[in-house]
Protein backbone atom coordinates (compact mmCIF):
# COMPACT_ATOMS: atom_id res chain seq x y z
CA UNK A 1 0.00 0.00 0.00
CA UNK A 2 1.18 3.45 -1.04
CA UNK A 3 0.64 6.88 1.32
CA UNK A 4 1.90 10.26 0.63
CA UNK A 5 2.76 12.28 3.76
CA UNK A 6 3.19 15.66 2.82
CA UNK A 7 5.10 17.22 5.63
CA UNK A 8 8.25 14.68 5.61
CA UNK A 9 10.86 14.43 8.18
CA UNK A 10 13.21 12.09 8.35
CA UNK A 11 12.76 9.97 11.56
CA UNK A 12 16.64 9.84 11.98
CA UNK A 13 16.58 13.63 12.99
CA UNK A 14 14.03 13.58 15.40
CA UNK A 15 16.79 12.37 17.76
CA UNK A 16 19.68 14.63 16.56
CA UNK A 17 19.82 16.65 19.48
CA UNK A 18 20.55 13.20 21.88
CA UNK A 19 21.44 13.93 25.19
CA UNK A 20 22.77 10.16 24.89
CA UNK A 21 26.56 9.99 26.41
CA UNK A 22 28.41 6.94 26.09
CA UNK A 23 31.65 5.79 28.14
CA UNK A 24 33.88 3.09 26.99
CA UNK A 25 36.78 1.79 29.36
CA UNK A 26 39.80 -0.17 27.19
CA UNK A 27 41.38 -2.38 29.86
CA UNK A 28 43.11 -4.67 27.42
CA UNK A 29 46.37 -4.25 26.00
CA UNK A 30 46.48 -6.42 23.12
CA UNK A 31 45.68 -6.24 19.04
CA UNK A 32 42.40 -8.01 18.68
CA UNK A 33 41.14 -6.32 22.37
CA UNK A 34 42.01 -2.85 21.20
CA UNK A 35 39.16 -2.74 17.96
CA UNK A 36 36.07 -3.56 19.76
CA UNK A 37 35.97 -0.03 22.47
CA UNK A 38 37.24 1.68 19.52
CA UNK A 39 34.68 0.28 17.01
CA UNK A 40 31.57 1.01 18.73
CA UNK A 41 33.53 4.46 20.08
CA UNK A 42 33.34 5.18 16.19
CA UNK A 43 29.55 3.97 15.46
CA UNK A 44 28.85 6.59 18.53
CA UNK A 45 30.36 9.07 17.61
CA UNK A 46 28.85 8.66 14.09
CA UNK A 47 25.33 9.18 15.62
CA UNK A 48 26.05 12.32 17.55
CA UNK A 49 26.62 10.42 20.58
CA UNK A 50 29.47 12.69 23.19
CA UNK A 51 31.78 9.66 23.65
CA UNK A 52 34.85 9.27 26.42
CA UNK A 53 36.88 6.76 26.19
CA UNK A 54 39.08 5.91 29.36
CA UNK A 55 42.30 3.65 29.27
CA UNK A 56 43.18 1.71 32.29
CA UNK A 57 45.73 -0.98 32.93
CA UNK A 58 46.54 -3.12 29.89
CA UNK A 59 44.49 -0.58 27.98
CA UNK A 60 47.28 1.97 28.27
CA UNK A 61 49.41 0.57 25.84
CA UNK A 62 46.70 1.78 23.29
CA UNK A 63 47.92 5.34 23.92
CA UNK A 64 51.19 5.18 25.38
CA UNK A 65 53.42 6.22 22.25
CA UNK A 66 55.74 3.59 22.37
CA UNK A 67 53.83 1.07 22.32
CA UNK A 68 50.56 1.67 20.55
CA UNK A 69 51.48 1.04 17.02
CA UNK A 70 52.67 -2.61 18.37
CA UNK A 71 50.19 -3.93 20.03
CA UNK A 72 50.22 -8.00 19.50
CA UNK A 73 47.69 -10.74 19.19
CA UNK A 74 48.58 -13.66 20.96
CA UNK A 75 47.23 -17.66 20.71
CA UNK A 76 48.00 -18.15 23.88
CA UNK A 77 44.88 -19.26 26.28
CA UNK A 78 42.80 -18.22 23.35
CA UNK A 79 41.14 -21.37 22.09
CA UNK A 80 38.94 -19.06 19.54
CA UNK A 81 41.78 -19.45 17.39
CA UNK A 82 41.62 -22.18 16.89
CA UNK A 83 44.88 -24.30 17.12
CA UNK A 84 46.04 -26.70 19.83
CA UNK A 85 46.95 -25.02 23.41
CA UNK A 86 50.26 -26.36 23.34
CA UNK A 87 51.26 -24.61 19.79
CA UNK A 88 50.55 -21.24 21.29
CA UNK A 89 53.75 -20.61 23.62
CA UNK A 90 56.38 -21.63 20.78
CA UNK A 91 58.94 -18.92 19.84
CA UNK A 92 57.27 -16.95 16.88
CA UNK A 93 53.65 -17.99 17.14
CA UNK A 94 52.78 -14.69 18.48
CA UNK A 95 54.84 -12.47 15.99
CA UNK A 96 52.75 -14.96 13.49
CA UNK A 97 49.16 -14.31 14.66
CA UNK A 98 49.71 -11.02 15.18
CA UNK A 99 51.09 -10.40 11.39
CA UNK A 100 48.19 -12.87 10.25
CA UNK A 101 45.23 -10.13 12.16
CA UNK A 102 47.05 -7.19 11.28
CA UNK A 103 46.79 -8.66 7.66
CA UNK A 104 43.15 -9.33 7.91
CA UNK A 105 42.14 -5.73 9.42
CA UNK A 106 43.76 -3.79 6.77
CA UNK A 107 41.89 -5.90 4.04
CA UNK A 108 38.60 -4.59 6.04
CA UNK A 109 39.69 -1.58 5.23
CA UNK A 110 40.59 -0.66 9.28
CA UNK A 111 42.90 1.72 10.40
CA UNK A 112 45.59 0.83 12.59
CA UNK A 113 45.80 1.80 16.04
CA UNK A 114 47.41 5.18 16.26
CA UNK A 115 45.39 6.20 12.82
CA UNK A 116 41.88 5.04 14.34
CA UNK A 117 42.60 7.79 17.45
CA UNK A 118 43.33 10.16 15.59
CA UNK A 119 40.11 9.71 13.48
CA UNK A 120 38.00 9.44 16.39
CA UNK A 121 39.60 12.52 18.28
CA UNK A 122 38.68 14.19 14.72
CA UNK A 123 35.12 12.84 15.45
CA UNK A 124 35.00 14.64 18.71
CA UNK A 125 35.92 12.00 21.39
CA UNK A 126 37.60 12.54 24.02
CA UNK A 127 40.20 10.24 25.47
CA UNK A 128 41.50 9.84 28.95
CA UNK A 129 44.38 7.97 30.83
CA UNK A 130 43.98 6.23 34.08
CA UNK A 131 45.83 7.70 36.97
CA UNK A 132 46.70 4.42 38.55
CA UNK A 133 47.86 2.83 35.43
CA UNK A 134 49.98 5.89 34.55
CA UNK A 135 51.69 5.80 38.12
CA UNK A 136 51.97 2.10 37.95
CA UNK A 137 53.80 1.99 34.69
CA UNK A 138 55.62 4.89 35.56
CA UNK A 139 54.28 7.19 32.41
CA UNK A 140 53.46 10.69 32.06
CA UNK A 141 51.32 13.26 29.36
CA UNK A 142 54.87 13.34 27.61
CA UNK A 143 54.54 9.40 26.99
CA UNK A 144 50.85 9.36 25.72
CA UNK A 145 48.68 9.79 22.31
CA UNK A 146 48.76 13.74 21.93
CA UNK A 147 44.81 13.28 21.40
CA UNK A 148 44.87 12.49 24.94
CA UNK A 149 42.94 15.19 27.12
CA UNK A 150 43.96 14.37 30.45
CA UNK A 151 45.39 11.70 33.18
CA UNK A 152 42.19 11.44 35.60
CA UNK A 153 41.52 8.71 38.52
CA UNK A 154 38.50 6.67 38.87
CA UNK A 155 36.35 9.38 40.99
CA UNK A 156 36.33 11.82 37.87
CA UNK A 157 35.71 9.56 35.99
CA UNK A 158 32.55 8.60 37.77
CA UNK A 159 32.15 11.83 37.71
CA UNK A 160 32.31 12.13 33.88
CA UNK A 161 30.20 9.31 33.51
CA UNK A 162 27.43 10.54 35.28
CA UNK A 163 24.54 9.89 33.21
CA UNK A 164 26.15 7.82 30.78
CA UNK A 165 26.11 4.17 29.36
CA UNK A 166 29.20 2.90 30.35
CA UNK A 167 30.73 0.10 28.16
CA UNK A 168 33.83 -2.07 29.41
CA UNK A 169 36.20 -3.74 27.62
CA UNK B 1 6.26 1.60 0.80
CA UNK B 2 5.85 5.35 1.53
CA UNK B 3 6.13 8.32 -1.56
CA UNK B 4 7.30 11.71 -0.49
CA UNK B 5 7.26 15.17 -1.76
CA UNK B 6 10.82 16.36 -2.13
CA UNK B 7 11.55 19.51 -4.24
CA UNK B 8 7.85 19.10 -5.80
CA UNK B 9 8.97 15.49 -6.80
CA UNK B 10 7.00 11.98 -5.47
CA UNK B 11 10.13 9.73 -4.33
CA UNK B 12 9.85 6.41 -2.32
CA UNK B 13 11.20 6.53 0.87
CA UNK B 14 11.74 3.81 3.79
CA UNK B 15 10.20 4.17 7.51
CA UNK B 16 13.52 6.18 8.28
CA UNK B 17 12.71 8.94 5.17
CA UNK B 18 15.76 7.35 3.51
CA UNK B 19 15.37 7.21 -0.32
CA UNK B 20 14.60 3.48 -1.72
CA UNK B 21 15.47 4.06 -5.05
CA UNK B 22 18.42 5.39 -6.30
CA UNK B 23 17.27 6.22 -10.24
CA UNK B 24 14.48 8.71 -8.29
CA UNK B 25 17.18 11.04 -6.98
CA UNK B 26 18.36 14.24 -8.84
CA UNK B 27 20.69 16.64 -8.31
CA UNK B 28 18.28 19.22 -8.16
CA UNK B 29 16.47 17.44 -5.25
CA UNK B 30 19.73 18.21 -3.33
CA UNK B 31 18.76 21.56 -1.74
CA UNK B 32 15.51 20.48 -0.39
CA UNK B 33 16.88 17.16 0.82
CA UNK B 34 19.54 19.09 2.90
CA UNK B 35 17.29 21.73 4.57
CA UNK B 36 15.51 18.82 5.56
CA UNK B 37 18.70 17.31 7.36
CA UNK B 38 18.94 20.81 8.57
CA UNK B 39 21.61 22.00 6.26
CA UNK B 40 20.65 24.88 5.24
CA UNK B 41 23.42 25.73 2.50
CA UNK B 42 24.88 23.62 0.19
CA UNK B 43 28.62 24.32 -0.23
CA UNK B 44 31.10 23.00 -2.74
CA UNK B 45 32.61 20.65 -0.32
CA UNK B 46 28.77 19.50 0.41
CA UNK B 47 28.31 18.45 -3.42
CA UNK B 48 32.55 16.96 -3.44
CA UNK B 49 31.05 14.93 -0.94
CA UNK B 50 27.99 14.06 -2.40
CA UNK B 51 29.21 13.53 -5.55
CA UNK B 52 31.89 10.62 -3.98
CA UNK B 53 28.65 9.33 -2.19
CA UNK B 54 26.87 8.97 -5.49
CA UNK B 55 29.66 7.68 -7.99
CA UNK B 56 30.86 5.19 -5.16
CA UNK B 57 27.09 3.43 -4.28
CA UNK B 58 26.98 3.11 -8.14
CA UNK B 59 30.11 1.35 -8.34
CA UNK B 60 30.47 -0.84 -4.82
CA UNK B 61 26.66 -1.10 -4.57
CA UNK B 62 26.54 -0.03 -0.60
CA UNK B 63 26.78 3.66 0.50
CA UNK B 64 30.43 4.22 1.89
CA UNK B 65 31.34 4.93 5.24
CA UNK B 66 33.00 7.88 7.01
CA UNK B 67 36.61 6.35 6.66
CA UNK B 68 35.99 5.44 3.26
CA UNK B 69 34.93 8.47 2.06
CA UNK B 70 38.19 10.13 4.12
CA UNK B 71 40.40 7.83 2.69
CA UNK B 72 39.39 7.43 -0.92
CA UNK B 73 37.51 11.29 -1.00
CA UNK B 74 40.34 12.99 0.53
CA UNK B 75 38.00 14.31 2.58
CA UNK B 76 39.34 15.18 6.43
CA UNK B 77 36.93 13.12 9.04
CA UNK B 78 36.70 16.66 10.76
CA UNK B 79 35.57 18.12 8.01
CA UNK B 80 33.19 15.68 7.48
CA UNK B 81 31.46 16.20 11.11
CA UNK B 82 31.44 20.24 10.08
CA UNK B 83 29.73 19.74 6.75
CA UNK B 84 27.28 17.53 8.35
CA UNK B 85 27.13 17.66 12.09
CA UNK B 86 26.07 15.30 14.32
CA UNK B 87 25.14 12.46 12.71
CA UNK B 88 27.46 13.09 9.05
CA UNK B 89 27.17 9.09 7.87
CA UNK B 90 23.09 9.35 7.83
CA UNK B 91 23.42 13.03 6.79
CA UNK B 92 25.00 12.72 3.69
CA UNK B 93 23.31 9.15 2.70
CA UNK B 94 19.85 10.87 2.96
CA UNK B 95 20.89 14.35 1.04
CA UNK B 96 22.47 11.99 -1.95
CA UNK B 97 19.55 9.43 -1.76
CA UNK B 98 21.21 6.51 -0.59
CA UNK B 99 20.77 4.13 2.17
CA UNK B 100 22.40 5.03 5.11
CA UNK B 101 25.96 3.48 5.39
CA UNK B 102 26.17 0.09 7.24
CA UNK B 103 29.57 -0.49 7.39
CA UNK B 104 31.14 -0.30 10.97
CA UNK B 105 33.76 2.04 10.44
Amino acid sequence: MTTTTTAPRPAFLDETETDRKVCIICSKGTLDMAYPGLVLANAALGEGIETNIFFTFWGLDMIATKRMGNLKATPVGNTAMHMPQAIGPLPGMTAMATRMMKKEIAKLGFPEIPEFLRTLVDSGAHLWACKMSVDMMKLDMDDLFEGVEGIIGASEFMEMSAGAQIIFV
Amino acid sequence: MTTTTIGGRDVHVDGEGFMTDPTEWAEELVPALAKQAGIDETTPDHWVVIRFLREDFAVQGETPTLRRISTVAGVPTKRLFELFPKKPGKKMAFVAGLPKPQGCI
